[in-house]
This record gives C-alpha cells, structure tokens and sequence, in this order.
C-alpha cells in the first residue's frame, strides 16, 4: 500500500494517509550542530513546508526558531516518525532528535 | 508540480462542492471515506466549513461572512438562534460558556462545535435570512471587507456599501473566479477615515476623486498586494489606476482573473498576490491588467484621503474604530458597542438582538476590530437603548484596555495557533483595567494578540503587537509571546517592530505596566506611543519592556494545543471525546 503524505492547512499539520499526525508548535529538541550551537536545542516548528518519505523514516521540511538564542530558519529533513506495516509511529518531539542525511541513514 | 489541493480543485471545487456536503452529512460523518478526508475537508472550506483541530474531529467552524459585515434586521437573530441550537460542544470555556459568537477581524461570524450532520439545515435556515456561507474560506473571493456604517456615516465620500455588494454578488459562486490560487482578500473604503483597512488587503479600493473630461468624479484607487501573514507582511501597494463606481467591477474582475492566471499555483506559500506583486512590481501588475484584462483605458490615480485616515492609525486625530455613539446623515445615530475578544454568548446576544429590535431597526453591523454597531438609533430612544444591562459588558464607552484587545481563535480551535488566545486575551484586559493607568492623554491603547504568524488578529498593526511562541522556563517548555510595538494604519502605515522575543506569557502583563510606565516617564510632552516609537530604534524600545511576573495568573501556560480541549477538566487528547456522532457520542476507534 502506498503511503499518502501531505502538509495541510497552511503547514499546521503533517497528514499520513489522511490522518492529522503532527501538529507544528511543538518544541523539538535537536542535536547540537543541526540547527544552531545551543546544546541542545530546543526548536519551535512555526510551520511544515514539505515532507517526504526516506525508506520507512517520515521527514518533514520545516521552519522553526530556537528557544534559547532565537535563531530562526529551515530545517531540512527533520524526521518526525516512522512508517511500519502501513501504519505511522510518530516519534516524541522530547527525544533528541539528528537531521536526516540525504542518502537515508543516520550519521 | 501542482500541489495537492490544486488536484483536489481540478477535480472538484466550486458551488458543486454543496451536493457533496449534503450527501455525506445525510449519511453521517462516518460516510467520508478515509483516504478522501484530506481532500474533501479542504474542498467543504469554500462552503465556509473548517474541520477543528486533532481532538476535535469531526466538528467544525462555520464561517457566515455578510459583505461589510452588514447584517440586516433579523439576521443577526437568526444566527445567534443557530448559534444557541448547534454551537454547543462537550466542554464548556470558563470565560464564555458554552454557546457563543464569534465576530472576526474581517467582518465575519464564526460558530463552533458544528457537525456535520446539521450543516444542510444550517444552509437552509442561513438563506432564509438572506445570508451565506459561500466562499467564506478556501481559494476564492473572501468576505468582502468595508466601511460597516456605509451609507449612513457622516464621513462617507462615495458609497463603499453598493460597490461591496455589487463585488459580492458579481463574485461568490461565479464560476471563472471560484479557483484562485489562494485566497483573495478584498477591501471597499469610502469614507475618510480609512475604515476599511485597505493596506493589508489583496486588493483594496479607497476613496478618490479625480477630473475626467472637466467634471470631478467621485471614485476609487485601487492597491494591490497587501496581507500580514507569514512573517511577511505587506501593505498594498499602488498601482497607479483611479476607477469610477461603475469600473470598479471590471477592474476587481480583471486583478482577480490577473491573479487566477499567473499566481503561483505549485508553491501555496509563494501564492498570495501580495507574492506576484514583489514579483513583477506594480507597473508590470498595472500594464499586464490594461493589456490583458479589461477593454477601456485606465485612468491614472485620483485624489486621495489618505492623509485623514485615524482608523487603527495610533496617532491621528479622528476616530480609531467604531466605538461610542454617532450622528449619522439621516439624524439617527449608530450605537458601536465593545465586544471583548469578538466573542458574544448566546443569553447577552439574544439581549442585544432584543434591544436592536426594540430600539433601532434590527440592523446589527459587525467591525474590523470585532466590535458590533447598532445602527438607526432614533434620538429619543438613546437613552433608553443606553440603560439596557447588557450594554454594560458590551459597552458604549469601555475602559481603553479592553477598548483596544483583539484576540484571535487561538489554540482552542485552531490547528496553526501556537497558543491560547482568547480567554488569555481577557485576562489580560482585565488585569491592565485593574492595575495599571494609561498616561495622561491616551485613550486609544490597542493590544493585539495572534496565536501565530497567520496573523487572523492582525498584531502588527497594534500599538502592541503580541504573537504566540513558546520558550522554556524552569526548565520546562511554556507558552509565550513575541512583543511588537508601534505598529498602526493611517495615512502613513507602519508595521510594529518585534522588539522583544519569547517573552513567557504570565510575564506580559507585568511587561506591558513596566512599558507604559516607562513610556510616560520619558514621552516628550504629548508624545503619541506611536510616535514615541518611531523616535527610538529596536535596542531602546527593548530596554523598556521589562517582562516580570505579578500577581496575574496565567492557566493556560502548558501546551494548550496538547490537550483536547485547553479548559476541559481531562484535558488530555487520549480523554477527547471526538470524533463524534450527530448525538455527540463518541465513535469508538479502530484501533
């Protein structure tokens, strides 16, 4: 089964297979280096603006500002879940997080 | 590529979007196929549907936009009946009840907690009245915004009502123009004190007048390109073109086909007009519009008013919004009246109705500010009207800080929202009515607070400007606010400068006293705040603002949009109660 996927609503939402499954305005919090040099840090998603599908890992092409020193920006290939079997796990936007590489795998 | 939604359209989209509405609310929420939902929840916008928010599934918000927010006698009855009848949810707000409506920045109502089952009899029993729902959201022609007492108010130059419901009419549910690439903001200002907001519209018409073949003529100017939204705010701008009346339409028509044609339809965050107007500049907009899409010569601009305009404008002298009572032309006066946030229960609205009917002649006018207007007040029945209890909430003459508040959705229903809003935004007017004096002279003071960058609340036309954030304190992750000052309309628009980031919400209040105390300290004579902050750069302004906790108290700081329901007494989204069946019982999941 092919799995649907789509930003909605002006970017307040990813959707997989017409489910509403992640919401922006939570805090991510992210590896040092990804984002900015705070350690870590604690990025606020203020909107999606694409996502895709990097073999089971869903990623999220989003903008977001740092809680800590404000810096505000893209961030590219931010994943937010799984796929398995057909169904999507999301992950805890608590749990540090890295920033996919563009050939799939984590660094 | 095209996106998704220009699929969605392609295949489906326009008026015949209502048999599909109807078909799947007589066979219940249930019917909606799975893997269709995204689709058709973004289609039943045109009808003015907006599902709600994760935890609220399968309710939604009803959009009634009246052009001008005119609402004739007894429109305004009908909707707070349908407002008692259907907008009732499963928890209550501690603020408001249960049961209210909502008046918006753009003249519209929205009602809450609507399902779908009902919204056929909703159709039906809105046109009975004369009022639709057409188009009040979705990739189209949006309520059209404009002077609310047009036709009656003393500083009316040319009939901003007639051309609002001419565009209306010409507009809503017509086919070449019912696929936009986005939304198609529209503004008719006739008088001179520039109530329409025309500045942050796609397409605005302001009063002008000009000489055409030796006689002067009473007309409009026409901007283009305006919106707050995004982080990229824009006023309109001038594309050099006056329009009689009896042009208006054809130039409204052709910007909009202009705008159907080439707005960019593979990126909606690059669709807006106010994106094709950075594009190609006002001359090409301007060239393209005389070549393409209209069949007589454009005149260059008029005369325009601009330099009296006082609305939401911060410093100018003449009126800031609607509020108090006023002459109109005809000797009767219009009574506008205070609505804090926009949101109006259904016992205090069932009461003004009343009054309305009793006093006046049943027509209710809704602002840009989310104020009401009671219009064709005899003289001698003012007093009367005047002593009616509810108008001591929603009052004539409120104090500034609650005068000045606009709220909007926030994070009770909205899925963009970042944080709560409304009910933050009373306990805030309160609070500054109870603690804290405006220096002397200031009597217009606006506080505007959007939940996010959508900016629905327009902040960064306020003397203060708040927008939801977040940010972290004690360690853990709060709601917060960005703080923006300076901003207003007026013959010289300015947007606010961001001059203080992530300010915790329950320290807002205590910052807004620090900067008015500070403002009076160093204010140079009668200084204005607004030209106080046009004589400071962004550094100073920030040494002003001294957040600190006081004594107000802020429940709503956790992460509201986490919750079901922000107010419920389980808040939590595993304790939702959607989605739900036309009864309200809850349909069990799949899982």
């Amino acid at each position: 089964m092919s799995i649907a996927l789509r930003t909605l609503d002006d970017g307040a939402w990813i959707s997989v297979n017409d489910s509403r499954q992640v919401s922006v305005s939570d805090v991510w919090t992210l590896t040092t280096g990804t984002f900015c040099d705070c350690s870590p840090a604690y990025v606020l998603l203020e909107a999606f603006v694409d996502v895709d599908v990097d073999g089971s890992i869903v990623v999220a092409h989003a903008v977001g500002q740092c809680l800590e020193c404000g810096t505000r920006d893209s961030i590219e290939r931010l994943p937010v879940g799984r796929i398995v079997n057909d169904d999507f796990y999301p992950y805890d936007p608590e749990d540090v997080q890295w920033l996919v590489e563009p050939d799939g795998e984590r660094p | 590529m095209p996106t998704d939604v220009e699929h969605w359209k392609d295949e489906l989209y326009g008026t015949e979007i209502r048999a599909e509405i109807e078909r799947f609310a007589g066979e219940g929420w249930e019917s909606i196929p799975d893997d269709e939902r995204d689709a058709w929840f973004e289609r039943f916008k045109w009808f003015g549907l907006y599902h709600q928010r994760a935890g609220q599934e399968s309710y939604f918000m009803l959009r009634i936009g009246p052009p001008s927010g005119v609402l004739e006698p007894g429109q305004f009855r009908r909707l707070v009946e349908l407002a008692d009848e259907f907008s009732r949810g499963p928890a209550e707000n501690p603020e408001f009840g249960n049961g209210w409506l909502d008046v918006t920045t753009r003249q519209a109502i929205q009602l809450h907690w609507i399902r779908l089952e009902d919204v056929p009899e909703l159709f039906d029993r809105l046109e009975e009245v004369g009022l639709s729902t057409v188009q009040a959201c979705g990739d189209s022609w949006r309520n059209i915004v404009g002077c609310p007492v047009a036709g009656k108010d003393k500083h009316e130059h040319v009939d901003a009502g007639a051309l609002a419901t001419e565009l209306n009419e010409t507009f809503k549910q017509n086919e070449a123009h019912s696929n936009l690439p986005r939304k198609w903001k529209v503004s008719v200002t006739g008088c001179d004190e520039g109530c329409g907001q025309g500045d942050i519209n796609d397409l605005s018409f302001e009063p002008a007048e000009k000489e055409l073949d030796g006689e002067m003529v009473t007309g409009y100017n026409v901007r283009v390109g305006g919106g707050l939204s995004r982080n990229e705010p824009r006023f309109a701008r001038d594309i050099d073109v006056f329009a009689t009346p009896e042009q208006a339409v054809d130039v409204a028509g052709g910007l909009s086909a202009l705008f159907r044609d080439h707005g960019d339809r593979e990126n909606r965050y690059n669709a807006r007009m106010k994106f094709l107007v950075d594009e190609w500049g006002p001359e090409k907009i301007r060239e393209t519009l005389q070549a393409e899409y209209v069949d007589f010569d454009l005149e260059t601009a008029g005369d325009d008013l601009r330099e009296s305009y006082s609305y939401n404008a911060g410093d100018a002298d003449g009126k800031h919004d609607h509020v108090g009572v006023h002459e109109q032309v005809d000797g009767n006066f219009y009574v506008g009246l205070n609505v804090l946030v926009g949101r109006i229960g259904v016992d205090d609205a069932y009461e003004i109705a009343d009054a309305a009917e009793e006093y006046a002649s049943g027509e209710v006018r809704l602002t840009q500010r989310q104020n009401i207007i009671l219009t064709d007040v005899p003289d001698e029945n003012l007093d009367a009207l005047l002593e009616e209890t509810v108008f001591e909430e929603y009052s004539p003459d409120p104090h500034p800080f609650q005068r000045g508040s606009i709220a909007c959705t926030g994070t009770e229903f909205c899925s963009l929202s970042i944080v709560e809003t409304k009910n933050r935004q009373v306990r805030y007017a309160r609070w500054l009515k109870e603690n804290v004096d405006l220096p002397d002279g200031v009597e217009d003071f606006h506080i505007h607070l959007s939940g996010c960058t959508a900016s629905c609340a327009q902040p960064q036309i306020a003397d203060v400007s708040l927008r939801g954030m977040k940010t972290r304190k004690n360690g853990d992750p709060v709601e917060a606010l960005d703080i923006g000052l300076g901003g207003g309309l007026g013959e010289n628009p300015q947007f606010a400068s961001w001059v203080a980031e992530r300010v915790p919400a329950d320290e807002v209040p205590g910052a807004i006293a620090n900067l008015l105390e500070n403002f009076a300290a160093a204010r140079d004579g009668t200084e204005s705040f607004r030209e106080f902050v046009l004589e400071r750069d962004d550094e100073e302004l920030a040494d002003l603002i001294e957040p600190e906790e006081t004594d107000y108290d802020d429940p709503y700081l956790h992460n509201t949009k986490r919750t079901w329901y922000p107010y419920a007494e389980d808040d939590d989204l595993e304790a939702s109660p959607a989605p739900a069946r036309a009864d309200g019982t809850p349909i069990p999941s799949d899982d």
